[in-house]
């Protein structure tokens, strides 16, 4: 059994996802305890994938028996089992609070979001499992068809979102796929590592160069990299609430570690960074990104949006410790993925409440907010903190770890980024907080009216537990970042940083 | 230069349509025209692969005729390797087909959702709709 935790991953979630119409036939209201259920399959094999790795080292799975490079290999290393460890706790935790959210908002497409809610994880697990070029393409899909029509059953203006996440997807896919094609021409394997080493004689040729090229394209299109990100911002605030508790903090940053085993298993980092300056261009953009994100999140009114241009925002910061290629730069942008998917997360499914309780989500009606919703807010708060930056949240250290890449690359503009777009992240969460706070009369005591009484009035606990699981996730993997980064992300950093 | 253009022209072809169907995702208003264009698109890049796997020199399709036993590595016919086409992009283009009819398909319902919510289809109508309702 524990041998085949890498196949278990991908193989129960799908299965079951076609069991859900089923089920849901028979009985509508045991398609939720079933997904709950079916997700605590995906969690025990990767923390037994995750223990693997950290016992005995990278180890690889060949899916059916047939040996690479002609079948398809799962080879799981530390970036691998610690990338699944995220997604499988992340969607359990979605998946425990969906249940009063989905009744509320779909209450006639609960079979189908339950359906394509599995499918939408099996894409994304198996994106980060295999070993396989052309494999990661069929789960990419996977996981954006299913998250397409996820998100075209949201709210008003879903659908145009939707229709142009599904151009600007393709689009990224198939250049992707065009990268793959063209490895495949010089090298006749898809598998990653043959690939990886096959390729390093032929880097001065002109046909790798344009799969790299269009492979990095196509992922920073999924990865709603500025300015490839346009897609993304409306998709995400027009989904259903919990959809965006689920793709936001996983569909982008799956793309970026795509994206980090393209350019440092697939190519050498030597490639992207010396043969075609990818790493200067990319920080860059990653800059740009981080600063325009801020700003149009300032600018937004709605809750959901503000959130979503956040995380265009957030994206830059992954992108920038990548585009760094260094040693703290890299823990960084690693350690980030872990904070952003905790962050994310926990704010988006605060919005999510906020939707279940008002019905919409507008930063301006959110007067008396903390008194109604205290453990609600008091979440969103410690999520807050973690974007701006403030230990003990995870927030700080992926952020200082970026400012010492920064620093030893000698390139301290980024530093001055980082800490500028810090001070825009103050001001556009602190307004939510303001309002939310201290929007109440202040005592007037000349006045003739009587206060208005304000009484609490909490989400259900099915809605609040994950919310405090995700807060307490971004405080522990704060606390105990010392710690995760010298089991895990320091043997990530490819050789030579 | 002529000849230079017929000796690789399947990677020409390819390269044309990629760019018709980019222009119709990207220039045109109505979204039915951006989604042929995504399937012009689409199937540039299943052209290019299926075009990778040919071999010159008369080489044939694959069909296997010796005996049962060489399939399983044991028996005495060495397959030739030059004289049949590469199969694997093929294969892997049927995996692509069915990602690309799925998509048309989802984007197809998108765009029925779109219809009924506007009642057009064209993409300035959409916006002017849009900024009158204030969304």
């Amino acid at each position: 059994m524990a041998t085949h935790f890498a196949a278990l991953i991908i193989v129960i979630p799908l299965i079951a996802a076609l069991f859900v119409p089923v089920i849901g036939w028979w009985k509508k209201g045991l398609c939720y305890p079933w997904v709950v259920a079916v997700l605590l399959v995906p969690l025990i094999s990767s923390i037994g994938v995750l223990n693997r790795v950290i016992e005995s080292g990278p180890f690889s799975y060949y899916l059916g028996g047939w040996a690479p490079p002609w079948g398809i290999e799962y080879a799981i290393d530390y970036l691998n089992a610690f990338v699944l460890v995220i997604i499988s706790v992340i969607s359990l935790i979605v998946s425990i609070y969906s249940k009063k959210s989905v009744e509320k908002e779909i209450p006639e497409k609960v079979v189908p979001f339950y359906t394509l809610f599995l499918l939408l994880v099996t894409g994304l697990l198996g994106i980060v499992v295999t070993g396989d070029l052309f494999n990661v393409f069929v789960f990419l899909e996977i996981a954006s068809l299913s998250c397409y029509a996820l998100i075209a059953i949201g709210r008003d203006g879903a659908p145009l979102a939707t229709f142009r996440y599904i151009i600007m997807g393709t689009i990224g896919a198939s250049f992707y796929l065009l990268g793959v094609g063209y490895l495949y021409i010089i090298t006749g394997s898809l598998n990653m590592l043959d690939v990886a080493r096959l390729l390093p004689e032929l880097y001065h040729s002109r046909v790798v160069l344009t799969a790299g090229i269009f492979m990095i394209v196509g992922i920073g299109l999924k990865m709603a990299l500025y300015p490839l990100h346009a897609w993304a911002p409306n998709a995400y605030a027009d989904a259903p609430s919990t959809v965006s508790g689920l793709i936001a903090p996983l569909m982008t940053k799956v793309a970026a570690y795509m994206m980090i085993r393209v350019m440092f298993t697939v190519f050498k980092p030597v490639f992207f960074i010396e043969v075609i300056p990818v790493t200067s261009i990319l920080t860059w953009m990653a800059a740009v990104a981080i600063i325009i994100g801020s700003i149009y999140a300032i600018a937004q009114t709605d809750l959901k949006k503000m959130l979503s241009y956040s995380v265009v925002a957030q994206i830059g910061y992954i992108a920038l410790g990548i585009g760094l290629a260094n040693k703290s730069g890299l823990t960084g942008a690693v350690l980030h993925i872990l904070n952003e998917a905790f962050t994310k997360g926990c704010v988006f499914l605060v919005a999510g409440a906020i939707v279940y309780k008002m019905g919409a989500c507008n930063i301006n009606e959110f007067k008396d907010l903390y008194r109604k919703m205290p453990f609600t807010m008091s979440a969103f708060l410690i999520g807050a903190f973690s974007m701006v930056g403030i230990p003990p949240t995870c927030g700080f250290f992926s952020k200082i770890y970026l400012i010492m890449g920064a620093i030893s690359a000698d390139k301290w503009i980024f530093v001055a980024v980082l800490l500028f777009s810090s001070v825009l992240n103050v001001v556009y969460f602190f307004r939510v907080i303001q309002i939310a706070t201290f929007e109440t009369p202040m005592p007037d005591y000349g006045r003739d009216k009587a206060y208005e009484a304000v009484y609490m009035d909490e989400v259900p606990l099915s809605m609040l537990i994950p919310i405090q699981i995700m807060a307490a996730g971004i405080l522990l993997s704060g606390i105990f970042s010392s710690k995760i980064i010298s089991t895990v992300i320091q043997f990530v950093i490819p050789v030579g940083f | 230069m002529l000849e230079y253009i017929i000796s690789k022209y399947n990677f020409w072809v390819y390269v044309i349509l990629l760019l018709i169907g980019l222009y119709a995702m990207v220039g045109k208003k109505n979204l039915v025209k951006k989604l042929i264009g995504m399937n012009i698109f689409q199937s540039a890049v299943i052209l290019f692969y299926v075009s990778i796997g040919v071999k010159k020199g008369g080489a044939t399709v694959p069909i296997f005729l010796g005996n049962a036993h060489a399939a399983h590595g044991h028996g005495h016919a060495i397959i030739d390797v030059a004289s049949y086409i590469n199969p694997l992009p093929h294969v892997l283009m049927l995996t692509a087909i069915v990602v690309s009819i799925a998509t048309t398909g989802v984007a197809l319902a998108v765009l029925i959702l779109i219809f009924r919510r506007y009642k057009t289809l064209e993409l300035d109508e959409i916006m002017k709709i849009r900024k009158e309702t204030g969304v």
